[in-house]
């Protein structure tokens, strides 16, 4: 239903009307230095990630997943090839018009959550809001909004520790669109998670990509999470295998 | 800055222990620093409240204490009759002439003798200094071996009560009553009639002479007056200025060894900031690089730890300064170099100590917390990520 845009392109079959890919890789690599070793990461990784889209990026446990994905989300710099994201090359900016564009930009979901312990939902949701320059209200509105989405309006005075994993997850999902991000990474979102919460996760995933058009791209090596994407794509030893829609929705 | 206040806050009160321990170092050092201050601030009003704008004090040439001093009775006589001097409604000159002595007195507790001033003066002397109230028995009568000793003199002395008498220059002098000097240097000496007193001592001169001016503009006129009379061979001063002179050496001391003690114990407690903020960053590793990826800056980061370390800087300072201003109920009595003999005097808090104090505190915690919050600043952020 949300997806009657894209179809129509399809349907026009005319690549040149379609859209610019929100994601835009071509030729990248990645290499670490271990000393005055350069130990090989990511190599030649070309991929387009439409705008709307929510791949799911499979592979083996070291294979470079989470690199390919820093990368993409503006926190780590390319070894070499080309990146932009919504349009801008992102690996020339500076360091704080990299960070600008993250807060901007990107929302984060990593696997352990990553609240601040201190904080309540509440403050957690309200964090990245703290770099613009929304009145206490708007804020307050918005945050009470994403959380209500995430159904977790009655916890908005808790901290993460009086919270579950999957009301943590949730709670970090919350924070992650409470900007209106262009994109969302998520890392292995379900990988600390039991199966009801990580149903629960992947569901609002999913509701926000489809009823949102929240374009995702989600680490994990869980064959039952790559249920809720539209594409996977398979990495192994740095090196992408190719990307398969998915099917059985 | 753009990290709420309330997380640098909560992430001190959640490792409150080390928090209290940390600024408990820290108000150790204010104490100690603030308490030095306020000694020094209660030795100036002490002294400085000893004089008056109104009088004018004159010594031998080049001495700088009543006790080394020598005023004839000529060149007296010639200051009473000077224009610029106030005269009271008998029209009788306001001129104070006294004598200033060393007495030797057992301190009570270790019986040890100590210094006491002992002044000789009449009934304008003590009309010069209207701060200085009798709060206990009368005034020593003209022409009787009598005395009257400041409240500092009665508390700290052996025997210095009304209806007793203490011995010196040859007589026993009986101690007729107790004053209350207004906190100033008068507490700590003991008062009696000036010509006994110069009887006794054998003096044939007197040691300093008060003059009150008839206008407080009148002192440059009776500076140049007696500085242009060869007989004269006095200096002149207002009194305040004379007292502060007397303070200086003291106050020095006191200001040099404050100053040191506080740098020394301030080493320690930037140093226990410095482990506490390291801990605090090696602890957050996941949490800073969370804030980083949410678009944190380094700046922010940075100012985020600083502004924790102050904070906890702050908090020590609060709670040092605190205690300090409990010892505002002690009295110290101590030797006072430029005249040897005791004074006594309060610790006294005033706004500048406080605002010094506190500065001194949030000086540590930056400090303490600038290595440690660099540190935190400069990680790469999926370094930060893996690690936590
Ligand atoms: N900062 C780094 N320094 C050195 N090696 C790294 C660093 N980050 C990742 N690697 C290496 O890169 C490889 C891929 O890591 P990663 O992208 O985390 O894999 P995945 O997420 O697929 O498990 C691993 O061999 C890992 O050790
Ligand atoms: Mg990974």
């Amino acid at each position: 239903m949300s997806d009657t845009p894209r179809s129509d392109a399809a349907v026009a079959g005319d690549a040149a009307l379609s859209p610019p890919p929100i994601v835009r890789i071509r030729n990248l690599s990645k290499h670490y230095v271990r000393g005055d070793q350069a130990v090989p990461v990511l190599t030649d990784i070309t991929l387009d990630i439409p705008e709307g889209d929510f791949l799911a990026l499979m592979g083996p446990s070291g294979s470079g997943k989470s690199t390919l994905l820093n990368l993409i989300a503006g926190i780590d710099k390319p070894s070499g090839g080309e990146l932009t994201v919504g349009g801008l090359n992102i690996a020339q900016l500076s360091e704080a018009e990299l960070a600008d564009w993250r807060a901007a930009n990107i929302g984060f979901i990593f696997q352990f959550y990553n609240l601040m312990p201190v904080l309540t939902a509440f403050e957690n949701v309200e964090l990245p809001l703290m770099l613009t320059d929304l009145s206490r209200s708007d804020r307050r509105e918005r945050v009470e909004l994403a959380l209500s989405l995430v159904g977790l309006a009655d916890r908005m005075k808790h901290y993460p520790n009086e919270l579950s994993g999957g009301q943590q997850q949730r709670v970090a999902i919350a924070r992650a669109i409470i900007t209106d991000p262009t994109l969302i990474v998520a890392d292995e979102p379900t990988g600390d998670l039991d199966k009801k919460s990580a149903a629960d996760v992947l569901a609002l995933l999913q509701q926000l990509n489809r009823e949102m058009g929240k374009t995702i791209i989600m680490v994990t090596h869980d064959p039952g999470a790559v249920r809720a994407a539209r594409h996977v794509t398979h990495l192994e030893k740095g090196e992408l295998l190719g990307t398969e829609v998915v099917s059985g929705e | 800055m753009n990290l709420p206040l309330h997380y640098i806050a909560r992430n001190l009160w959640t490792r409150r222990l080390t928090t209290a321990l940390t600024a408990g170092g820290m108000a150790l050092v204010v104490f100690v620093f603030a308490a030095v201050l306020m000694l020094d601030a209660g030795l100036r009003r002490t002294l400085v409240g000893t004089g008056s704008e109104d009088n004018a004090i004159l010594l031998r040439q080049g001495v700088q204490t009543e006790i080394q001093s020598g005023v004839s009775r000529d060149q007296a006589a010639l200051i009473e009759s000077q224009p610029t001097v106030a005269r009271n409604a008998k029209a009788e000159p306001m001129v104070s002439k006294e004598i200033v002595v060393l007495i030797g007195a057992p301190k009570k507790g270790d019986n040890k003798p100590q210094n006491v001033v002992v002044r000789g003066l009449g009934e304008v002397g003590i009309a010069l200094r209207p701060q200085v109230k009798l709060i206990e028995g009368r005034w020593f009568a003209p022409g009787a071996s009598e005395i009257v000793v400041g409240k500092g003199v009665h508390a700290g002395f052996e025997g210095m009560d009304v209806g007793g008498s203490t011995r010196f220059a040859g007589r026993d002098w009986r101690i007729v009553g107790v004053f209350d000097g207004g906190a100033s240097a008068f507490d700590s000496e003991a008062w009696g009639d000036v010509e006994q007193l110069g009887q006794a001592f054998r003096r044939i001169g007197y040691s300093s002479v008060i003059a009150r001016l008839a206008e407080r503009s009148d002192f440059a006129r009776l500076k140049a007056s007696v500085e242009s009379d060869v007989r004269l061979k006095l200096d002149v001063k207002v009194e305040p200025l004379f007292y502060e002179e007397q303070s200086k050496a003291l106050s020095q001391f006191l200001s040099i060894l404050g100053i040191a003690l506080s740098l020394i114990f301030s080493l320690g407690a930037v140093i226990g900031a410095a482990i506490t903020m390291y801990a605090a960053v090696s602890n957050r590793i996941g949490e800073i690089g969370t804030l980083r990826a949410l678009g944190f800056r380094r700046a922010a980061i940075l100012w985020a730890f600083l502004l924790e370390s102050v904070l906890l800087a702050l908090l020590g300072g609060v709670a040092g300064l605190a205690a300090a201003s409990f010892l505002q109920l002690f009295t110290v009595s101590t030797m006072n170099f430029t005249s040897f003999s005791q004074l006594s005097f309060g610790f006294h808090l005033t706004p500048g100590i406080a605002t010094q104090a506190m500065v001194f505190a949030a000086v540590m915690g930056v400090v303490g917390g600038f290595l440690p919050s660099l540190r935190a600043a400069r990680m790469e952020i999926v370094d930060a990520l893996r690690a936590g």
